[in-house]
C-alpha cells in the first residue's frame, strides 16, 4: 500500500501576522515559516502505518517555493521514503494545488493520500475534498482515528454534533484534525538521513496543469481592535456588572 | 442575481445555522431558493418554505442522502448549483466537508468562511486566525461560498411561503459507508447558537472538576466550551472546542475559566459582545481582550459565582 502525504509550508502558528502597511497583503519578510501543524500530524500517520507493516512507501508531496523543501526534508526526517516538490512562486489556490496534487496522484497512484484539514494561514479547508472530487474517490475529513481493516479504511471523524464513524472504499483521502496523533520530533540521525533521501522538483508546466488564479486579493485590514477592558476586584463586583453595566444577565 | 443556499438539517428539522447563511444571500441580493438534500426530509423541507423571503424550496428526497455523504451530494449540489449565480452554506462540518467537493466539480474556486458581502463578488473573510481579514474578488461566473454564522444574524424563521419542488437526485456513489455516530446529548443550548457562552481551559485540572462550570452554565442558561488543551486532555468531547480549528461563537457573553489565551482560542471568540476571564495569572493574554477580567483561582471563584447567581 502507498501513502501519499501532501505537505504545506506556512508561517509558523507562534507568529502573529500582519497586513503590509499599504495594506496590498500580509507581511511575510522575515517570518519563521513552519510545516503546517496538521500536516505535520498527517505525515505521522502514514509513518506510523509504515512502522505497522501497512504501508509500503510513503511520498511526500507540496506543492509552492523552492523553500517549500525545507518542509519535504521535515516530513523525510519524520519518516517519509522520498518527497516530489512542485515547484512555482506563484501564490496559490486550493482548487490550483488539488489540480496539481491530481497531476501528481496520477503518476503515483496512491491508496490514501493524507492531508491536513486546514491550513493555518488561508485558513480555507478545502484542498482535500477539492482533489477528492477530482480524483472521484472517497473521503473522510476531520479524521480523528484511521484504521485499515480488509482493504477499507475506517475513519472517525470529529463532526459539530460529535463523532461520525465512515467506512471508505480505497483509493481514498483522509484529513487530518488535531487529535489524530501527537507527532514525533525528528532526530538529529533522521534530519542527517532525511538530506539524502530522493526529492523530485516537477513544475505545474511539467505536470501540464493551468495554476491562473479565479480569486484576486483586493487587500487585507486588522480586524476591529478588542480594548482590554477592566479588572473586577472579586465575585461581587463581577456579578454586579454584568448585571447593572453589560446587562448580559439578570 | 440567483443564489441558492444549502439547508443545514437533521432531515426532521431545519438547523438555524441555515438562517445565517439566508442573510448573507440576502446582503447579496436576489432570488433566494434553498436546496434540501437528505432522507425522510419532508420536515426540514417545509420548515424551510417557511423562512422569510424564500422564493422556492428545492428537495432530494432520497435514501442514499440519510447522513449527507460528501461522494453522494456534492455531484447534486454542482448540478443543481449550475443554475444560480451564487451557491451558499453556513460554515459547519457538513457544509465545510461538501461544498469544497462540490465546487471542484464545478471548476470553481470557493471562498470559506466570509464574514461580510462587499459586493455580489467581493467578500471579506478572516485569514490567520483571524489576525488579518482578506477583501477578494471572485472571477469565477458561479460563486461557491461558505459562510461564519457569527457574521451574519439569522433571518426570520417564520413568514414565508415559498413553493417546494422535487429535484430528481444521483445514485448512491458507493465510495463510502456511513457506520456509527456518537452524538453528543446535552440539554444545554448548542454552543454556536447560545446566547451565553461558559469555558474551561486546562486550568480546570480535570473532567470532573468540568462539573462547576455545568453548574454555572445551568443557572445562566449557558452553553458549555472549552479550549483545545482541555479537550486534548480528555476532560471533555471534541465538539466542545472552540477556536481556529474549532468552534467559532459570538455569544452575547463568553465566560473563559482557566484559558489562557492563545490566538488560537481568540480566533474562536473574540467576536462575542462581553468578554469574561477568570484566571490566576494576571499576565494571562486572554485579559487583553476581556472587558472584565478577575484575577483569582477558578477553584475559589467558580463556587462563588455559582452562589451568587
Ligand atoms: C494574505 C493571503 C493572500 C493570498 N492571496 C492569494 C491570491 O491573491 N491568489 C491566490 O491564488 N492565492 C492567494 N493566497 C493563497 C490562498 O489563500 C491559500 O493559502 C491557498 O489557496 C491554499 O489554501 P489553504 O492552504 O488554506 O488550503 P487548505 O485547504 O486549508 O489546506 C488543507 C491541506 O491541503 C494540503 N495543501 C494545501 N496547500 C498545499 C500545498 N501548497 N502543497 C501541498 N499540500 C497542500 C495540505 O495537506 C493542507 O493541510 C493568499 C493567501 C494569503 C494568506
Ligand atoms: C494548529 C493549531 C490549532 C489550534 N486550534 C485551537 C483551537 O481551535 N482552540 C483552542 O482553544 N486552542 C487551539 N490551539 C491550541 C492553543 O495554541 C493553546 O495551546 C490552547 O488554547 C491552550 O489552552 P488553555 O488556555 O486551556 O491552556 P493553557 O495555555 O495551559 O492555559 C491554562 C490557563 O489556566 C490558568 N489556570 C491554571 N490553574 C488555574 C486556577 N486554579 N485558577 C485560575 N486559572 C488557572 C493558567 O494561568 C493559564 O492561563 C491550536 C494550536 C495549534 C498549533
Amino acid at each position: 500500500m502507498k501513502i501519499l502525504v501532501a505537505v504545506k509550508r506556512v508561517v509558523d502558528y507562534n507568529v502573529k501576522v500582519r497586513p503590509k502597511s499599504d495594506g496590498s497583503d500580509v507581511d511575510l519578510a522575515n517570518v519563521k515559516m513552519s510545516i503546517n501543524p496538521f500536516c505535520e500530524i498527517a505525515v505521522e500517520e502514514a509513518v506510523r502505518l509504515a512502522e505497522k507493516g501497512l504501508a509500503t512507501e510513503v511520498v511526500a508531496v507540496s506543492v509552492g517555493p523552492k523553500q517549500a523543501q525545507e518542509q519535504l526534508r521535515t516530513a523525510l526526517a519524520l519518516g517519509a521514503d522520498r518527497a516530489v516538490l512542485v515547484e512555482t512562486d506563484e501564490s496559490l489556490e486550493p482548487l490550483a494545488i488539488a489540480k496539481c496534487l491530481k497531476a501528481v496522484c496520477d503518476a503515483e497512484s496512491p491508496d490514501i493520500i493524507l492531508m491536513g484539514k486546514q491550513a493555518i494561514d488561508g485558513d480555507n479547508n478545502q484542498t482535500g475534498q477539492m482533489l477528492s472530487a477530482l480524483l472521484d474517490c472517497s473521503q473522510a475529513t476531520f479524521a480523528s482515528e484511521l484504521t485499515l481493516d480488509g482493504g477499507k479504511a475506517v475513519v472517525i471523524r470529529e463532526v459539530d454534533g460529535g463523532l461520525q464513524t465512515l467506512e471508505l472504499s480505497l483509493p481514498a483521502i483522509v484529513t487530518s484534525d488535531l487529535r489524530l496523533n501527537e507527532p514525533r520530533y525528528a532526530s538529529l540521525p533522521n534530519i542527517m538521513k532525511a538530506k539524502r533521501k530522493s526529492l523530485d522538483v516537477k513544475t505545474p508546466d511539467d505536470l501540464g496543469v493551468s495554476i491562473a488564479p479565479r480569486v484576486t486579493l483586493l487587500g487585507v485590514e486588522l480586524p476591529a481592535e478588542r480594548q482590554a477592558g477592566i479588572k473586577v476586584d472579586d465575585v461581587a463586583m463581577l456579578v454586579d456588572k454584568l448585571k447593572n453595566e453589560a446587562k448580559v444577565i439578570s | 442575481m440567483s443564489i441558492l443556499v444549502i439547508a443545514e438539517h437533521d432531515n426532521s428539522s431545519l438547523k438555524p445555522a441555515t438562517l445565517n447563511s439566508v442573510t448573507a444571500a440576502q446582503a447579496i441580493g436576489g432570488d433566494i431558493d434553498i436546496l434540501v438534500v437528505g432522507s425522510d426530509c419532508q420536515g426540514a423541507a417545509e420548515q424551510a418554505a417557511n423562512v422569510a423571503g424564500i422564493s422556492k424550496v428545492l428537495v432530494a428526497d432520497n435514501a442514499a442522502h440519510a447522513h449527507q455523504l460528501a461522494e453522494n451530494v456534492a455531484p447534486l449540489i454542482a448540478e443543481v448549483g449550475a443554475a444560480y449565480s451564487h451557491v451558499l452554506a453556513t460554515a459547519t462540518t457538513t457544509a465545510k466537508n461538501i461544498l469544497p467537493r462540490a465546487a471542484a466539480l464545478m471548476d470553481v474556486q470557493a471562498i470559506s468562511e466570509i464574514s461580510a458581502v462587499v459586493s455580489p463578488d467581493t467578500f471579506k473573510r478572516p485569514i490567520y486566525a483571524g489576525n488579518v481579514i482578506a477583501t477578494v474578488q471572485s472571477s469565477d461566473a458561479i460563486k461557491v461560498l461558505t459562510v461564519r454564522g457569527t457574521a451574519f444574524d439569522a433571518a426570520a424563521a417564520e413568514g414565508g411561503s415559498a413553493t417546494i419542488e422535487a429535484v430528481a437526485s444521483a445514485q448512491d456513489a458507493g465510495k463510502s459507508a456511513f457506520k456509527a455516530e456518537e452524538v453528543a446529548k446535552s440539554d444545554r443550548p448548542e454552543l454556536t447558537a447560545a446566547k451565553i457562552v461558559v469555558s474551561g481551559g486546562r486550568g480546570m485540572g480535570n473532567g470532573d472538576n468540568f462539573s462547576m462550570i455545568y453548574s454555572v452554565a445551568d443557572k445562566l442558561g449557558a452553553g458549555v466550551g472549552a479550549s483545545r488543551a482541555a479537550v486534548d486532555a480528555g476532560f471533555v468531547p471534541n465538539d466542545m472546542q472552540v477556536g481556529q480549528t474549532g468552534k467559532i461563537v459570538a455569544p452575547d457573553l463568553y465566560v473563559a475559566v482557566g484559558i489562557s489565551g492563545a490566538i488560537q482560542h481568540l480566533a474562536g471568540m473574540k467576536d462575542s459582545k462581553v468578554i469574561v476571564a477568570i484566571n490566576k495569572d494576571e499576565e494571562a493574554p486572554i485579559f487583553s481582550v476581556a472587558d472584565y477580567g478577575l484575577v483569582a483561582d477558578l477553584f475559589t471563584a467558580l463556587p462563588e459565582l455559582d452562589g451568587a447567581l
